[in-house]
C-alpha cells in the first residue's frame, strides 16, 4: 500500500504505526481474498458436478444422447489400470510400516497378535481409500488437469462447443466416472495389498502363525467397515474428478498455466481429501458407525 | 433486417474489467450487417477487438450491450443470439462452421475421426455414409492422403486445411475464419486463401474472416470492415478500400482515413503511431 498524501489519516506516513497498520491490513485483504477465491472454486466445483450429473443423466435416460462407453473405458484404463502397480506397492508399505510401528507397544501388553486387528481397521476403514486416493490424485488428477488445461489451451474445448458439443459431455463425463468407479476398485485393491502387507510381515518378522492373523483378520471386520471405506473412496473421487476438471478448465496463460493447474491439483487434492476425511471420520465416531 | 442479411450486428458493445476493477469497452458500439453470400472480411489491429467480435458472434461471449441478429435460411425470423437458451444456441451452431486460429483440431483423433465427430453427434447418418462424406470433405481441402494420421503429424498449413474440413463437415450456412492465414508462409497462405474462395463458391456459403494480413483480405474480400479500438471506422466493397489503400497520404482530409491508409499500407509512421514507432493501442494498454 502506498504512502498518500491524500488519504488523510491522523498518522503521519511513514510511521512505524502507520506501518504496521498497513501490514495488518495487507494481510486481512490477502486472507479476505483467498477466501473469495476459495469459495469461488467450491461454486465452480458445485457447477460442474451439476452440469456432469445432468450429462449422466441424459445419457442414461435420453435414447439419442450417447454414454461414450468407449471414452469411459479409455479412462478408466487411463485413471485406475495403469495406477494399479503404484497404489498396491504402497498399500504394501503401509502394511508393513503399521505392523512394526505397533508391534513393540502391542507386545508390552502381551497382545501382539492384535496387530491383526489394527492393520485391518486402519486399512480398510482409512488407509486404503486415503492413501489410494492421495496416490491418484497426483497420478491421475495431475494428469487430468493437465490434459484438459492443454485442450482449452489450444482451443480444443472451444472448438467443441462451436460444434454445439458439450465438453461436460465429451470431456469432463468420462473423467468423472472414470475416477470415481476406479477409485472405488483400487480402493478394494489397496485394502487386500496392505492386509496382505501386515500378513507377510506378521508372519515372517513376528512369527505370528497365517491362521491366526487371518482368523482374528476376519473376526475384527465386520460389513460396516467395508462399506464405510468404500463410500470415502467414492467421495473421495468426485472430489480429485472435481478439484482435476475445475483446475483444467481454469487454466489460462499457456504452458505455465497448465503446469500451476497440475500442481494446484495435487495440493488442492491432498488438502480436501484430508480434511474431508476428518469429517467423515468424525460423524462415523458420533454416530457410532 | 433486409431479407438478404444473415448477420445483423447492431451496436454492440463488450466490456472487460481491467486490473483495478474499472471496465474497459473492448467493442464500443460496432455495426454492419453480413449479407447472404458474400465474403466480409474484419480486420484491424492487434487487440482491436476482432477476436472478441469473432467470439460474440459465435455466441462464445455474450455481449454486454447492443444485437447480433441472426437470418440464416433455417431460422426464418431473426433472432438475438444474446435472448437464445444453451440448446437453442447449439441449434444454430450445428449451421455454423468455425476455422480457428490453430485449427483447434480433437488431438486424441484421427484426422478422419475429426471430421466424422460433428456428423456423428449431430446426424443419425449411417457408418458407411460417414466415411464417403469424410472423404469428399478431405478431398475438398486436398487432404485426402493424410486421412488417418494424428494432428501431431501435421504441419501449421496442413492442420488448418483440416480445420476447414471439419468446419464444413454438416455443410454450414456461414463459415467464420479467425486469422487463416496467421503463422503461415506466403505460399501456404495463398492456397488456404484460395481454398476458402472455392469453398465460398462450391457450397455458396456465408464468410466472416477476421484478419489483420492485408494481402489475404484483399484477395478473398467481397467486403471489409475496419475496426480501430473497439469501433468500425469503415463499412465498404473491396474496391472502396483499395482506393482508400492506394490513395497518397497526404492527400487524405480525413484522420481515420489516414489512420486507414497507414494499416492497409502497413507504413511505420502516421497517426497510428507516433515517432517512436508505438501505436496508439500500444500506448493505452501501457497508461493502463
Amino acid at each position: 500500500m502506498a504512502d498518500s498524501p491524500s488519504s488523510g489519516s491522523p498518522v503521519p506516513p511513514g510511521s512505524r504505526l502507520r506501518t504496521a497498520v498497513e501490514a495488518v491490513g495487507e494481510a486481512v485483504l490477502a486472507v479476505g481474498r483467498r477466501g473469495a477465491a476459495t469459495v469461488r472454486f467450491a461454486g465452480e466445483m458445485t457447477v460442474v458436478l451439476g452440469e456432469t450429473a445432468r450429462w449422466i443423466a441424459r445419457s442414461l435416460l435420453r435414447p439419442g444422447v450417447r454414454f461414450r462407453r468407449d471414452a469411459l473405458a479409455a479412462q478408466m484404463v487411463r485413471v485406475g489400470v495403469r495406477s494399479i502397480g503404484i497404489v498396491a506397492l504402497v498399500q504394501v508399505f503401509i502394511g508393513i510400516i503399521l505392523v512394526l510401528q505397533l508391534a513393540p507397544t502391542l507386545e508390552s501388553y502381551g497382545q501382539i497378535e492384535q496387530v491383526a486387528t489394527v492393520v485391518a481397521i486402519a486399512t480398510v476403514r482409512e488407509l486404503g481409500p486415503l492413501i489410494t486416493a492421495i496416490v491418484l490424485s497426483g497420478f491421475a488428477g495431475a494428469s487430468i488437469a493437465a490434459e484438459i488445461g492443454a485442450m482449452k489451451e489450444t482451443e480444443e474445448i472451444k472448438a467443441l462447443r462451436a460444434h454445439a458439443l458439450s465438453p461436460y459431455h465429451f470431456l469432463i463425463m468420462p473423467r468423472f466416472l472414470a475416477t470415481v468407479i476406479m477409485l472405488g476398485g483400487l480402493a478394494v485393491i489397496a485394502d487386500v495389498v496392505g492386509v496382505f502387507g501386515g500378513f507377510m510381515t506378521s508372519w515372517l518378522v513376528l512369527d505370528i502363525p497365517p491362521q491366526t492373523y487371518l482368523d482374528i483378520t476376519q473376526a475384527a471386520l465386520d460389513p460396516t467397515d467395508y462399506l464405510t471405506g468404500l463410500f470415502k473412496a467414492g467421495v473421495f473421487g468426485v472430489l480429485i474428478a472435481l478439484i482435476a476438471c475445475c483446475e483444467g478448465l481454469n487454466v489460462t496463460g499457456g504452458a505455465e498455466g497448465v503446469g500451476l493447474a497440475t500442481t494446484s491439483t495435487v495440493v488442492k487434492s491432498i488438502v480436501a481429501l484430508i480434511g474431508v476425511d476428518a469429517v467423515f471420520t468424525t460423524v462415523f465416531y458420533v454416530l457410532g458407525i | 433486417m433486409e431479407s438478404d442479411v444473415v448477420i445483423s450486428v447492431q451496436e454492440v458493445v463488450k466490456t472487460f474489467p481491467r486490473a483495478d476493477g474499472t471496465p474497459a469497452r473492448v467493442l464500443d458500439g460496432v455495426t454492419f450487417d453480413v449479407h447472404r453470400g458474400e465474403t466480409i472480411v474484419v480486420m484491424g489491429g492487434s487487440g482491436c477487438g476482432k477476436s472478441t467480435l469473432l467470439n460474440c458472434l459465435i455466441g462464445e461471449l455474450p455481449v454486454d450491450g447492443g444485437r447480433i441478429l441472426y437470418h440464416t435460411a433455417r431460422m426464418p425470423s431473426s433472432r438475438d443470439i444474446s435472448g437464445m437458451s444453451e440448446s437453442e444456441l447449439n441449434e444454430l451452431r450445428k449451421h455454423l462452421g468455425i476455422l480457428f486460429q490453430s485449427g483447434a483440431l480433437f488431438n486424441s483423433m484421427s484426422v478422419a475421426d475429426n471430421i466424422a465427430l460433428p456428423i456423428r453427434e449431430h446426424s443419425s447418418v449411417p457408418a458407411r455414409l460417414i466415411e464417403t462424406i469424410v472423404t469428399l470433405k478431405l478431398e475438398q481441402v486436398r487432404m485426402l492422403e493424410h486421412r488417418d494420421k494424428m494432428p501431431s503429424q501435421l504441419s501449421g498449413g496442413q492442420k488448418k486445411r483440416v480445420g476447414l474440413a471439419r468446419a464444413t463437415a454438416l455443410d454450414p450456412e456461414i463459415l467464420f475464419y479467425d486469422e487463416p492465414s496467421a503463422g503461415l508462409d506466403p505460399v501456404t497462405s495463398a492456397a488456404i486463401d484460395e481454398l476458402i474462395m472455392d469453398l465460398s463458391k462450391k457450397l455458396l456459403v456465408t464468410s466472416v474472416v477476421v484478419t489483420h494480413e492485408m494481402d489475404s483480405a484483399f484477395r478473398i474480400a467481397d467486403r471489409m470492415v475496419m475496426l480501430d479500438r473497439g469501433r468500425v471506422l469503415k463499412v465498404g466493397s473491396r474496391a472502396d478500400f483499395e482506393a482508400l489503400r492506394n490513395a497518397p497520404p497526404d492527400t487524405l482530409t480525413r484522420h481515420e482515413e489516414r489512420l486507414m491508409n497507414q494499416f492497409l499500407n502497413g507504413y511505420g509512421r502516421g497517426p497510428l503511431t507516433d515517432a517512436t514507432g508505438t501505436s496508439e493501442f500500444e500506448r493505452l494498454i501501457t497508461a493502463g
